[in-house]
């Protein structure tokens, strides 16, 4: 199998997009009823695509495992949206966007990708408005806007410290209303477990209808995955806790190719982990960092009140290492720095796995009404969780895993390797290269769901396919795939509950592909995933009862694709004989500890084929070409 | 710590429930409510038996998936999510009551997992402003102020969990519905479909079997998002208005209150 072309259209690329929408075929009004679109996920990718597909006349049906379309995991999105819109009036352009992602991605993105994204920017926030969604505003009713991470200008729109929840439900009252008019279906507590196939062309889904147990065969002329990241690999992540690989992994094994799975995203400010018990971890938004300073004190194993440590016993060492940028270096930088403190024994808190975020100074030239109107619901919620008072001692913080910017191979079009299956949003791998910015999330879901794929898909919805139903071969064969894997799951009757082994396994990734990798550790996480995934099939247990609501087997479910998932994500790391973005490997870094690009091996993205459980997987690569950046040396300094 | 759990066992709708007695020791006090059931289906999964079905997902109060009753109070004491209810707000050894959220519009589904489709009916009545996907009016030509702003985001915050059904002795959804309006008729982009949202939307809750509101006030007092009774007598009022027929002021986005 050959990597397909990545469809990128000639021409100058401020151009590319427009081109591409001027030349795509059209289906007429009184025709695209005859279409029928399969969309998994509503979060903002998919809520977003479904309602403007449903919109445009297509049939459209949306499924999602939680209990109302509603509550995606989009909704905990806290700190915001960036667009380059320049309200703020310093010069912001799509160009210094565009050139900010290329950047903080670490230049393993591709171009044309991104610069489309930089260009829908501005028609995201003006479409959210329009559905109501209440960005934050100036004295003067005009939209407000602040800093992320990685950049030297104020163009993060957002609602409070719930952005995601604002956006989301922008997206889930016009999917709603679609409903309302009759263009959409939506199934919730449904689970996809299967991609079915007629013809080389993705015509359908098998899914779970999660209160009854019934597996259920759904037909369709296309199908749109919109089902996140993967990241709760790791067990404790900022991910909600149904958040899984499933509907991407099971289309991986039909022949989509996993792009650069090891480009995870290790966040830096979260809030440490206290016990084995935990189920996750708490993100506190990145915006903090515009008014809060990190430190940790001079003196390793210093057990004073950070109140009664001096300033100049205290190294704030994002503002020392990275001038330019401070407390606003980009993610993968000011989670590592944090990591490296506390390896040199600096870091604070019972485990010694924390760093200070100190909103002392910001209070003490702004007041506390200022501070609390940007962050209030964000020191709520750290008090909620902590007990402690962030406007009277600093928060402790540390990196946890957050998001993943590898995913399925799209093309420009978004289409994976195989015909007529789409990947959006978290799903696909697409635009932020090895290091995502703060805000760009929300941005590529939305771009993607409102304003690429209802086009591209349209397109693909012109060419000819052979009606299918549900009968054929194809979905009956699909649909006894996952009834034996049920069965399998349902028969190992062991012991142990699944999440027994989700955790085992997520720690072996966060200590050997989280924030720093070498070849050694990788190897070594290899055997000890293989070893519990045995352990898995032979003492799993699961509740009886496969007809009927069972959140274990689900889970349980859920839990065998990320083991397959962990696998590939550690070779692929260790192919990746370089660092770039959150991909670390200690072999390669520069004297003073950053990460060493290998432009001439790597400067390409890694998309695997899957070759059956005992098989090993094969990579293709993509080369990526730069000609509207230069290939420099990421500096923060 | 310790505690015993009395905890509400249902196979499936329509089935009648019953009460079963669980002990659980050694808790960590920062244990959030929901990883104590983890950790008591942990358990449970070793010994051979089913499991306790309750549903979750953002576990940081957000997505309104979660909805115990407990103790007799939708979400628990603290008036926070039933994810965000921390293990050291209960007395070590004591006895606590766990519960699904309560409502003949709610029917339960297994254990402490309802259905709450119901809400999402109500706002497919008339919770979205007509906007479909397309290019639209640069937001800054139509200015907000700051205050109306944040009154309109006061009621949006609403997570759509329930608890305000769960705790009115009627099962009244008005704080829900009511916030929905709120939300979209303080705005500019909302003022279109205004005359008829509150209707609409009212008159799906009365068809999904929601009671009347009589003032009780129990939902705002459990609402982990603080949102306020303020939201029901606007519903009121936009609910008249449209029955009178009477066309709605004139947007209201720059007049400061
Ligand atoms: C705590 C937190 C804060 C964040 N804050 C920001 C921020 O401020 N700014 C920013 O830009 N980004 C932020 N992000 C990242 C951003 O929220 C996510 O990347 C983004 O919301 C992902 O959206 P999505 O639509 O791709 O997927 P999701 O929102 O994850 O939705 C996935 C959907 O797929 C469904 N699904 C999955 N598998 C299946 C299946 N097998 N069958 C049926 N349905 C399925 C689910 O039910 C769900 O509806 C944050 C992330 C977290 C965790
Ligand atoms: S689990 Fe999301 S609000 Fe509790």
């Amino acid at each position: 199998m050959n990597l397909p072309d990545a469809k990128i259209p000639p021409g100058p690329i401020e151009k590319k997009w427009q081109t591409w929408l001027d030349q795509h075929r059209l289906v007429g009004p009184n025709n695209r009823s005859d279409s029928k679109v399969i969309v998994i996920g509503t979060g903002l990718a998919g809520a977003s695509a479904a309602a403007s597909l449903a919109a445009q006349g297509f049939r459209v049906e949306s499924f999602c495992f939680q209990d109302s379309s509603r509550r995606a995991h989009s909704i905990a999105a806290q700190g915001g949206i960036n667009a380059a819109k320049d309200y703020a009036n310093e010069g912001d352009s799509v160009r210094r966007l565009f050139h900010d992602t290329m950047k903080g991605g670490d230049f393993r993105s591709r171009e044309a990708n991104v610069w489309r994204l930089a260009e829908l920017s501005e028609n995201i926030i003006d479409q959210a408005v329009a559905q109501g969604v209440p960005f934050n505003r100036e004295y003067g009713g005009q939209l407000a806007t602040r800093s992320f991470g990685g950049v030297l200008v104020q163009r993060t729109f957002y609602s409070r410290g719930q952005t995601g929840q604002q956006l989301l439900l922008g997206a889930y009252s016009a999917l709603q209303h679609q409903v309302a008019s009759g263009n959409a279906v939506v199934h919730d507590r449904h689970e996809m477990l299967d991609l079915v196939l007629v013809d080389g062309q993705a015509r359908g889904v098998i899914v779970r209808n999660l209160v009854t147990g019934e597996i259920e065969r759904h037909a369709a002329d296309a199908v749109i995955l919109a089902s996140g990241g993967y990241t709760n690999v790791y067990y404790l992540s900022t991910n909600a806790m149904g958040s899984n690989v499933t509907a991407a992994w099971r289309a991986h094994r039909h022949g989509a190719l996993m792009a650069n799975p090891c480009y995870t995203q290790i966040h830096p400010t979260c809030i440490p982990q206290s016990g084995e018990y935990q189920s996750k971890l708490t993100l506190m938004s990145e915006s903090l960092r515009n008014d809060g300073r990190v430190w940790v004190p001079r003196k390793p194993g210093d057990d004073r009140a950070p109140t009664d440590i001096p300033d100049q016993e205290r190294y704030y060492y994002l503002e020392e290492r990275y001038p330019a940028f401070g407390n606003l270096a980009p993610r993968d930088i000011a989670s590592r720095a944090a990591k490296v403190v506390c390896d040199d024994g600096l870091g604070v808190g019972g485990t010694g796995r924390g760093v200070y975020l100190d909103f002392r100074d910001a209070i003490a030239e702004r007041g506390h009404d200022v501070i609390e109107g940007r962050y209030g619901n964000l020191f709520e919620m750290y008090e909620n969780i902590t007990g402690d008072n962030p406007y009277e001692t600093p928060m402790m913080i540390y990196p946890a895993p957050h998001y993943a910017m590898g995913g399925l191979w799209v093309d420009y079009e978004l289409q994976t390797t195989i015909p007529g299956l789409f990947a959006i949003g978290e799903a696909n791998f697409s635009d932020h290269g090895a290091n995502r910015l703060g805000a760009s999330a929300l941005m590529q879901t939305l771009a993607d769901g409102y304003f690429i794929a209802p086009h591209t898909v349209a397109h693909y919805l012109t060419g000819d396919r052979e009606p299918v139903s549900t009968s054929d071969s194809a979905f009956e064969q699909a649909e006894d795939a996952v009834e034996s894997h049920i069965t399998r799951l349902m028969d190992v009757d062991g012991t142990t509950a699944a999440q027994v082994f989700h955790r085992e396994m997520g720690n072996v990734m966060l200590d050997n592909c989280g924030m720093a990798r070498n070849a050694e550790g990788l190897e070594r996480a290899l055997t000890e995933i293989r070893a519990i995934k045995r352990d898995f099939w032979s003492d799993l247990r699961v509740d009886p009862g496969r007809d009927e609501f069972n959140q274990s087997l689900e889970y349980a479910n859920r839990v065998s694709d990320f083991l397959e998932l962990g696998e590939l994500m550690c070779v692929d790391a260790l192919r990746r004989e370089e660092s770039c973005g959150g991909h670390f490997r200690e072999e390669h870094q520069t004297p003073d500890g950053e990460a060493l690009r290998d432009d001439d091996r790597f400067a390409k993205v890694t998309a695997w084929e899957y070759r059956g459980e005992q098989g090993d997987p094969v990579p293709h690569d993509e080369p990526l070409t730069f000609e509207n950046v230069k290939l420099a040396t990421r500096s923060y300094k | 710590m310790k505690f015993k759990l009395e905890i509400w066992r249902q196979f499936e709708t329509g089935e009648e429930g019953h009460f079963e007695t669980f002990e659980v020791d050694g808790i960590d006090p920062e244990a959030s409510f929901l990883e104590m059931l983890d950790q008591l289906n942990e358990r449970l999964t070793g010994e051979k038996r089913r499991t306790v079905a309750f549903d979750s997902d953002c576990r940081e109060g957000i997505c309104g998936s979660c909805s115990l009753v407990i103790d007799d109070t939708p979400h628990g004491p603290r008036q926070v999510t039933s994810c965000q209810t921390y293990m050291r707000d209960f007395e070590d050894g004591s006895t606590i009551r766990v519960e699904p959220f309560r409502s003949t519009s709610f029917p339960v589904i297994r254990d402490l997992v309802t259905d709450r489709g119901a809400l999402d009916r109500v706002i497919q009545a008339g919770g979205y402003t007509g906007a479909t996907t397309g290019p639209q009016p640069e937001p800054n030509s139509m200015p907000v102020a700051p205050e109306v702003q944040e009154r309109a985001m006061d009621a949006a915050i609403c997570i759509g969990c329930g608890a305000c059904v769960a705790a009115c002795p009627n099962g009244s959804a008005m704080l829900f519905t009511g916030a929905k309006v709120t939300h979209l008729n303080l705005l500019p982009q909302g003022q279109p479909e205004r005359a008829n949202r509150a209707i609409a939307m009212v008159d799906q809750m009365d068809q999904e079997g929601f009671g009347g509101c009589t003032n009780f006030g129990e939902c705002s007092r459990v609402c982990p998002q603080e949102i306020s009774l303020d939201v029901i007598g606007m519903l009121n009022r936009e609910y008249r208005r449209g029955r009178l027929g009477k066309r709605p002021k004139d947007p209201p986005a720059m007049r400061a209150q």
